[in-house]
């Protein structure tokens, strides 16, 4: 905006040009100067390759020193929530990415309490975003929600198996879900088309809310259109990781080499991991925007429904679980006097039968 | 049985002798003395016409004269089986989606598997493991087969698997109970076995190693079947990955204790190819292993069976590919008859010697559980040999009504001698 002449507000070169145009351009000096905060959640089976695939998409190593434990420590172990954060600089855009990774998901022989932990993890986040929102100092509110999470579905299976069924409604209505079929490199074009057909009916049929692209908007070109109706159609991404270099039909590329041939990680014939980063990148306004619209707020409005109730019936509980407490010490106490007097009868009436039986034995 | 040629196998102990493979599945244990006796100077015809057979004469034409025949034995015993046929149970067990199914209608290159319907995912939801059994007749080169495959469909499948290998456990040891029942009748002619002789335990190439579930199942199982483990879907790894997954298993196998079947060494006077080819086979264990059954083209334009991706063609008998071929020789050509034989030596002995065991000390039982009542007599050993039969409902109230009525003659007893007792104690009693 030209401000030469403090009193002419008009650019002679535009007349009915404000200048407001030049909005966004503001918007977008403020958010590079600001940074950009993202956080993803990886969540699928031991050996899906979700570590891998974390540092393709972002060309870091998020996992330099891990420690694989072995079967017998796995049983003992719960869920657990690590969460890794990491500053990556591209063009003078910043972003501050946190991945929250969930080793121990799927890996014990009895599941059922596989995603107690990573559900309470979620919750916590918007617990205390609302918190931060309702306090006094809301200018640097640090934004942990999770925006986003990659459900890693195993290629072998026959669609979905009954441990991500489950999973699945538990969290798709408090984060946004994009299913990805790991190691794709396993499965033939066919079995790729039966596999995303087979999954895509199972989600239905199930009602499984998962992250839709929105369409794209009719004043976009045509390119991108074309683009958004390609990464529609491609859903759930079929993907492969890999970070080492290969050398194939004379360059250097990501990608696993086999004994009949090399499998290229971005090449879109091979497998669907440029779509998926595509859509991470283009749409993470978007999926940021989801969350904080749609997710947060559901929230919000559940939390504060049960708000006013939720203390006071704490304090009377309390009291009640006092009462109910001593009580059953009591029957515990009577229980075990009336065990012992049982045995102690028991015991002289046996040493009885013991001599009579002794004959025998 | 398969392969493109015959495979010379030699038999033990008969130096200089050589079955074509198919007939190497007789292993035979009887051991054969080298040198023959000198028994008479001339040979009744048919021996002399034995000994002129081609395959006998190589070693043995300069020692005609001292020629008893009974080298010929081998000949007699692969005769009667050929007539008898082979029978064979293998059970295939794993988490779904690992390629079972079209692994054994690749290694028996039959379509077992014909009508079959995967469960809707909601059906899934509720399965629970189910044991299904299937037969097939084979017949090749004149030799038949009598397959049966066992399978597990449901298992590693539900959210919750505690327990899961129990339903499969109590099915082996139901077929040994079986068997040990049918050893036991009058009538031992024909005793089906259907114990089953080998199990392929399947091993996602995913999991970095054995499972917790799958160490679970497998130290469920393992002293009472034979274990093969496989990494199912094994082109999912790449070259240096198959090697340390192969290698993690073995020593995680090793840290829990489990035993595998154990290929037997080869002996010591076989030659140094057949010793290399042994030696590479036992270290490919576990065989990662390929499916197919269908055809497509490699890079010769050749028609094989194998699976065709965008980059390259993987072909399942290409040794450099997968363990396919490793799999089936040791399964099928050269290992059948000793997995019969450990199953039926060692492990159904195993079974048969803890069910004899916790028969004839039910007096040790007795001393531990006063408080219960003891199902079997303390005087008796059940003669003739018929196993007790935890599940038998009559068979265990009749021993608790034998063991009522002993309590009761006891009781009685007593109370005969204190009436004894109060009664003048100089008087003879008739009840002594």
């Amino acid at each position: 905006m030209s401000k030469q002449q403090p009193t002419q507000f008009i650019n002679p070169e535009t007349p009915g040009y404000v200048g407001f145009a030049n909005l966004p351009n503001q918007v977008h000096r403020k958010s590079v100067k600001k940074g950009f905060e993202f956080t993803l959640m990886v969540v699928g089976e031991s050996g899906l390759g979700k570590s891998t695939l974390i540092n393709s998409l972002f060309l870091t190593d998020l996992y330099p020193e891990r420690i694989i434990p072995g079967a017998a420590e796995k049983i003992e172990r719960t869920v657990q929530i690590e969460a890794s954060t990491v500053e990556i600089e591209e063009r003078g855009v910043k972003l501050r990415l946190t991945v929250v990774d969930t080793p121990g998901y799927g890996d014990a022989i009895n599941c059922r309490d596989c995603f107690k932990t990573i559900i309470s993890y979620i919750d916590e986040q918007f617990e205390r975003y609302l918190h931060d929102e309702s306090g006094l100092n809301r200018r640097h509110i640090v934004d942990n929600r999770v925006h986003c999470c990659f459900y890693f579905i195993s290629p072998f299976g026959h669609g979905l198996k009954p441990l991500d069924v489950a999973f699945m409604k538990a969290i798709h209505n408090k984060v946004n879900i994009v299913p990805v079929i790991a190691k794709a490199d396993t499965l033939t074009l066919k079995e790729r088309e039966r596999l995303k057909k087979r999954i895509l009916d199972e989600i239905e049929e199930h009602n499984i809310k998962i992250y839709h692209l929105p369409d794209a908007e009719s004043d976009e070109d045509e390119d991108f259109k074309e683009q958004t109706r390609l990464l529609k159609a491609s859903i759930p991404f079929s993907v492969v990781g890999s970070n080492q270099l290969i050398e194939a039909k004379g360059k250097k590329v990501r990608g696993r080499l086999y004994p009949w041939g090399v499998v290229e990680v971005e090449n879109p014939e091979h497998n669907d991991f440029l779509k998926l980063r595509t859509m991470l990148i283009t749409h993470m306004q978007d999926l940021q925007e989801v969350t904080q619209d749609l997710h947060y707020e559901n929230f919000r409005s559940e939390r504060l429904k049960r708000g006013g109730r939720k203390v006071e019936n704490e304090d009377m509980n309390k009291d009640q679980i006092l009462l109910e407490k001593e009580a059953e010490l009591r029957r515990m106490q009577e229980m075990i006097a009336r065990m012992q007097a049982q045995m102690q009868l028991q015991m002289q009436g046996g040493e009885g039968d013991g001599t009579v039986h002794g004959h025998h034995v | 049985m398969m392969g493109k040629g015959t495979q010379m196998v030699r038999t033990p102990g008969v130096p200089g002798l050589h079955f074509p493979a198919s007939l190497g599945q007789l292993s035979i244990s009887a051991s054969y003395i080298a040198r023959p006796l000198i028994c008479c100077t001339q040979l009744p015809a048919q021996l002399e016409e034995v000994g002129r057979d081609s395959r006998y004469s190589s070693s043995y034409g300069a020692m005609d004269k001292e020629y008893v025949g009974f080298a010929a034995l081998p000949n007699q015993l692969h005769r009667k089986s050929i007539k008898k046929g082979f029978d064979f149970t293998l059970m295939v067990a794993g988490e779904s989606g690992l390629g079972k199914s079209t692994l054994i209608n690749s290694l028996f290159l039959t379509n077992l598997y014909e009508d079959r319907q995967l469960p809707e995912a909601s059906a899934r939801l509720t399965q629970t493991l189910t044991i299904e059994r299937r037969g097939v007749e084979i017949e090749e080169g004149g030799i038949k087969v009598k397959l049966t495959l066992v399978d597990t469909p449901g298992f590693g499948d539900s959210v919750d698997c505690s327990d899961c290998w129990l339903p499969v456990v109590r099915f082996i040891e139901e077929q040994f109970e079986q068997y040990l029942r049918d050893e036991s009748g009058l009538n031992r002619k024909n005793i089906q076995d259907s114990r089953v002789h080998c199990c392929l335990y399947f091993i996602s190439p995913f999991g970095r190693g054995l499972r917790p579930l799958d160490v679970a199942f497998l130290r469920a199982v393992h002293e009472k079947v034979n274990i093969i483990p496989v990494i199912g879907k094994a082109d999912a790894l790449m070259p240096r990955e198959t090697q340390a997954l192969k290698q993690k298993i073995r020593d995680q196998l090793k840290e829990e204790e489990i035993n595998i079947y154990q290929f037997p060494d080869c002996d010591s006077d076989e030659d140094e190819d057949f010793k290399r080819q042994d030696a590479e086979m036992k270290e490919s264990i576990p065989f990662a292993v390929v499916g197919s059954c269908e055809v497509v083209r490699d890079i010769d334009s050749r028609p094989v069976r194998g699976r065709c991706y965008s980059w390259g063609t993987v072909e399942v008998e290409n040794p450099h590919h997968c363990d396919f071929l490793n799999l089936r020789r040791m399964l099928v050509q050269t290992h059948l008859q000793d997995l019969k034989e450990v199953t039926h030596d060692l492990l159904y002995e195993g079974y048969r010697a803890r069910c004899l065991q916790s028969l004839a000390r039910p007096g040790a039982r007795d001393r531990a559980s006063r408080s219960k009542l003891s199902r079997r007599s303390t005087t008796e050993i059940p003669l003739p040999m018929l196993p007790m039969l935890p599940l038998a409902e009559t068979e265990k109230l009749i021993r608790e009504k034998d063991e009522e009525l002993r309590r009761m003659q006891e009781m009685l007893e007593k109370m005969q001698a204190q009436v004894q007792q109060s009664q003048a104690p100089g008087e003879q009693s008739d009840a002594l």
